[in-house]
């Protein structure tokens, strides 16, 4: 037997459960996840999946966490559901010395199959399945159904929570709410009848999860399209972005009827590709809706020609960008922050367009409404930037908010009216100085205000003109208004250490609750480092001055070529020798572990080496 | 000079249409293209419809890709919103826009490099959603802008002015708009006008999708064969005006046909067309009958013009996706925020 005791602890665990791709079990796994949070415990769950449909592995991981940490914890599997043959091996040598291994133990498997520093426990769940369903389907679902029921005894948890749980989703479906209960008993009974329950790991009623809500950051983005007031989405399906789409497509049909009439309030185009997305969309911007795409990075490729357009002809454009690991098909299924230098500089020739970064799902909310507003005052493209391990996964998150005095910004935008009062309109003038120009929608006025949209040089009048000055003077035009973009985007948010220190961090999006756990892990390891959250490009100017009053900056994110960094050093001109890059990459989502490792090491170097040999 | 403006001058005695608009409110800029292009003569019957149905010239929005063809828009309604795009997806813009505004009219003008090139997936798409709009393809057989490459609806052994025999299969485009569900399908000849007059503004008038191919001659193109390679690239690739003003003109081809009547038309490059103007008494009802009738006379060499298939009952885009009688761009806040209260409930659901 194991010299290793079994792992207790209480309320601070990883459970995976490992299934096969088709079985039913997703929903079954998310039960649990909502079961524990019924219990008051925050939980932060990842789906780990491959790019295909049917028959293959799939992961589901849930991080017990009543300190509320919601990065992927990293390192090993506490109590591993095994309940796919395929990847018996690897789960079983997943799991931490200690650690827990559930599976089906119907068939009896060779010992060599076990390790003898885990604690083993079988559950004959086919045979219980078998004995009690006929229909092939419903054994499956049920199967799933009752180690999630003998899962709840292991764990002590209170099964009326999960009860609960199901009657509200089953709510007016009387027969697959009691079947499912009856399955969940099922599982629950026979564990404690015939295993020594509660195992070492417990979740604990707590009162940690507050008003917070539980959503995947892709839903919440297609709510904020809806909030934001988008009427056109014209999309092409990619993994990890056709989720947004779809959910767009789902609160549109609740939310954007006409009562009277059932028409919609909407128009959803699912294109031929991604080149005839995103033209659609900058067909509907240039007629004055509110039109949005979503994609990831191949997608964005195809799109860059329409994308320099909308730079160059100023036609509002909203990108929204769910980032998986490229280039090329790269890892479809799997998570990075990528395309920062795809997206900032698309299209060729001189670009620059405005990225917003949302950390959760409620800021993916935020930032999907004021994309519109952005790219309508700007006239331009605006990407929002999220990635698959905030737009595929559920985290908890504030609840979402909406200010019901908000007016939607349709920024300069010249009317009849206006032209009828004798204002001059020049289509690309810089009335304002803010290098933002008016437009006028087709079909404003019979006599005044059309004009002729390209992406050739033109003057200030929208004339056809190849003229050097007239094309320089546009261009810097362009700049001004991507500097005026600076003050309009979200700003970074710093965040000091409870001590002053020469050392700070700059990080953003999706690696956010990675990060705030680790700076609770660097400090009991001694090192302490101010903190800035990037929200958006262009960089407000305090960018350039956290890294001014710092020795040097850490910058964490998910790619090999530190294209934050890059950008950083590029726009606001500074020595890179100042920004230590911290580059996690592999596909699986940053850790708190991970970078705490990466900057403690590093700090720790520091500490006997003098600063200019350890950063060069 | 890269811009020419139309002096605004009017004769008083000049003709006026119903809305008290004379030819002039439908012109645009001066054209830049070569004297005598085949697309000068759309153009000028685009002019023709559009004063004749009374259409208010801003009320169009007039959309294109990138070509000589793509050029026209600026030529005509001036008073209107163009918007050239780029090569090949003028659909899904004109898409977008047709989305966004349901109350304009659109008007989609294209090459035959356009859109049965880069461009045919697009070209294909836009049919076969229905978008209600009048998509007119200038087509020439080759890239003009480009100088006189083959394009897609080349005919297979037909010979370059460089002497290069185009070793591949044309696309038919009305043969293909007919087979994607096209509401509207006609082809016609730039120098006819009599015909081609009112089949623009049959297209424009009906709800769907409507396809127009137009014969379109080339001048340049057959002029210039063989002295392209001495041309600075840039410069040609930019502006093909200032390269096409040193052409000899030609005048522009103009034909007068009776339906039902075969008419071999010279080009200037002495190849010769055999337009076969449909009979009186054809039924464009029919679409299976007018693939047929297409086929059929193409086996012989002929190219069939006039309106070969129209659904009078057709519906478009907008009818499909249901959406709201007001155009969406005018959709304010309170039509599309659900506001608060309805997050409130959203976020309850979400616990
Ligand atoms: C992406 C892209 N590829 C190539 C071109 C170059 N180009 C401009 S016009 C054109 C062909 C135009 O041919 P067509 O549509 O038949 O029009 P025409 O000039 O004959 O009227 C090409 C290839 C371009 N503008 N963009
Ligand atoms: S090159 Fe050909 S298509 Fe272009 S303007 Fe001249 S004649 Fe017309």
């Amino acid at each position: 037997m194991s010299q290793q005791a079994p792992l207790s602890s209480v309320n601070d665990f990883v459970v995976r459960f490992a299934n096969v791709n088709g079985s039913g079990s997703a929903s079954a796994n998310e039960l649990f996840a909502r079961a524990v949070l019924r219990h008051g415990v925050p939980v932060s769950p990842r789906n780990i999946f491959p790019s295909n449909i049917q028959g293959l592995p799939t992961w589901y991981e849930v991080r017990v966490t009543e300190a509320g940490h919601l990065g992927a914890r990293g390192g090993g599997t506490d109590l591993m559901v095994a309940m796919n043959p395929q990847t018996w091996d690897k789960d079983v040598a997943g799991i931490v010395a200690g650690g827990y291994l559930f599976y089906d133990s119907t068939k009896p498997m060779p010992s060599t199959k076990f390790r003898d520093d885990i604690t083993v426990i079988g559950v004959p769940l086919t045979a219980i399945t078998n004995s009690t369903y006929n229909d092939p389907r419903q054994r499956q679902l049920f199967k799933n159904i009752i180690y999630l029921g003998a899962l709840s005894a292991l764990l002590d948890m209170d099964p009326k929570l999960i009860e609960q749980l199901i009657g509200e989703q089953y709510k007016g479906k009387e027969k697959l709410l009691s079947s499912n209960v009856h399955a969940l008993h099922l599982g629950r009974d026979w564990a404690l009848q015939n295993l020594k329950c509660p195992i070492g790991l417990r979740i604990k009623k707590a009162d940690k999860v507050g008003d917070r809500v539980f959503i995947e950051g892709n839903n919440a983005a297609a709510l904020g399209a809806v909030y934001g007031g988008a009427t056109v989405c014209a999309w092409y399906p990619i993994t990890p972005s056709s989720s947004l789409a779809e959910a767009f497509s789902n609160h549109c049909k609740k939310l954007r009827h006409d009562p009277e009439t059932g028409q919609a309030k909407y128009a959803i185009v699912q294109a031929e590709d991604e080149l005839a997305s995103i033209g659609m969309v900058v067909g509907a911007s240039w007629n004055g809706a509110r039109a949005f795409t979503t994609t990831s990075g191949p997608g964005v490729s195809l799109m860059t020609e329409f994308i320099g357009l909308s730079y160059f002809a100023e036609i509002p454009a909203v990108i929204m960008n769910v980032q998986r690991a490229g280039p090329s098909t790269g890892m479809p299924t799997r998570t990075q922050q990528c395309d920062l230098i795809a997206c900032g500089y698309a299209s060729h020739g001189d670009t620059k367009h405005v990225m917003l970064f949302p950390e959760d799902p409620a800021e993916a909310f935020e930032f999907a409404a004021a994309a519109f507003d952005l790219a309508e005052r700007l006239q331009t493209t605006i990407f929002l930037m999220l990635d698959l391990d905030i737009g595929m996964n559920q985290r908890l998150c504030r609840p979402l908010k909406w200010d019901d005095a908000k007016q939607y910004d349709r920024g300069k935008v010249m009317t009849a009216e206006m032209l009828d009062e004798g204002r001059e309109f020049g289509r690309y003038l810089d009335v304002d100085g803010d290098g933002i120009p008016f437009r006028t929608y087709p079909g404003t006025h019979p006599t005044e205000g059309s004009y002729f949209t390209r992406g050739t040089s033109r003057d200030r009048y929208a004339r056809y003109s190849e003229e050097g000055a007239v094309y320089a003077d546009n261009v810097q035009r362009l700049l001004r208004k991507f500097q005026t973009a600076q003050d309009m985007v979200p700003r970074p948010l710093q965040a000091n250490a409870s001590k002053p220190t020469k050392y700070g961090v700059i990080y953003f999006g999706s690696t956010a609750p990675a990060m705030d756990e680790a700076i609770g892990l660097l400090e009991s390891r001694g090192c302490q480092l101010d903190r800035l959250r990037i929200r958006a490009f262009p960089f407000h100017s305090s960018v350039a001055s956290f890294i001014a009053e710092h020795d040097f900056v850490y910058v964490v994110e998910q790619n090999r070529d530190a294209q934050l960094r890059q950008l950083i050093v590029n726009e606001n001109g500074i020595d890179p020798v100042r920004l230590v890059p911290v580059l996690h990459y592999d596909g699986t989502p940053i850790t708190a572990r991970f970078i705490a490792d990466a900057i403690g090491d590093h700090q720790d170097q520091i500490k006997v080496t003098p600063l200019r040999k350890a950063v060069s | 000079m890269t811009y020419i403006a139309k002096p605004k001058f009017q004769h008083p005695g000049i003709k006026k249409n119903a809305l008290g608009y004379s030819h002039r409110d439908y012109e645009g800029k001066i054209s830049t293209l070569c004297a005598g292009c085949g697309h000068d003569s759309i153009t000028a019957s685009i002019i023709e419809a559009c004063f004749e149905l009374s259409i208010e010239p801003h009320r169009v929005a007039k959309i294109s890709g990138i070509g000589c063809s793509s050029k026209t828009p600026d030529y005509f309604l001036g008073n209107s919103h163009g918007f050239n795009t780029v090569h090949g997806r003028m659909p899904s813009v004109l898409t977008g826009a047709n989305l966004a505004n349901r109350e304009l009219i659109y008007l989609g003008v294209s090459g035959d490099g356009d859109s049965a090139s880069i461009g045919f997936g697009q070209f294909a798409h836009a049919i076969r959603r229905g978008v209600n709009m009048a998509y007119i393809v200038e087509n020439n057989g080759v890239y003009g802008l480009t100088k006189g490459q083959f394009s897609a609806t080349a005919d297979r052994g037909s010979k370059s002015k460089k002497g290069v025999t185009n070793t591949d299969n044309p696309i038919d485009l009305v043969g293909i708009a007919l087979q994607l569900g096209a509401t509207y399908v006609a082809r016609s000849f730039s120098g006819d006008k009599k015909q081609l007059v009112p089949i623009i503004a049959g297209a424009i008038q009906h709800k769907g999708a409507a396809f127009i191919d137009v014969i379109s001659p080339c001048i340049a193109f057959n002029n210039h064969a063989g002295s392209t390679k001495s041309f600075d690239y840039v410069r040609e690739h930019n502006d093909a005006v200032n390269r096409l003003d040193v052409l000899t003109g030609r005048d522009p081809i103009e034909i007068d046909q009776d339906p039902g009547t075969v008419q071999i038309v010279e080009q200037h490059d002495g190849s010769r067309l055999a337009l076969r103007k449909i009979d009186a008494d054809y039924d464009p009802h029919d679409r299976l009958g007018a693939m047929t009738f297409l086929q059929k006379h193409s086996a012989q060499g002929q190219i069939v013009t006039g309106l070969l298939y129209v659904d009078a009952e057709a519906d478009d885009l907008h009818s499909h996706l249901n959406t709201v009688e007001r155009p969406l761009n005018r959709l304010e806040a309170a039509d599309l925020c659900p506001g608060q209260s309805v997050l409130d409930k959203i976020n309850a659901s979400l616990r």
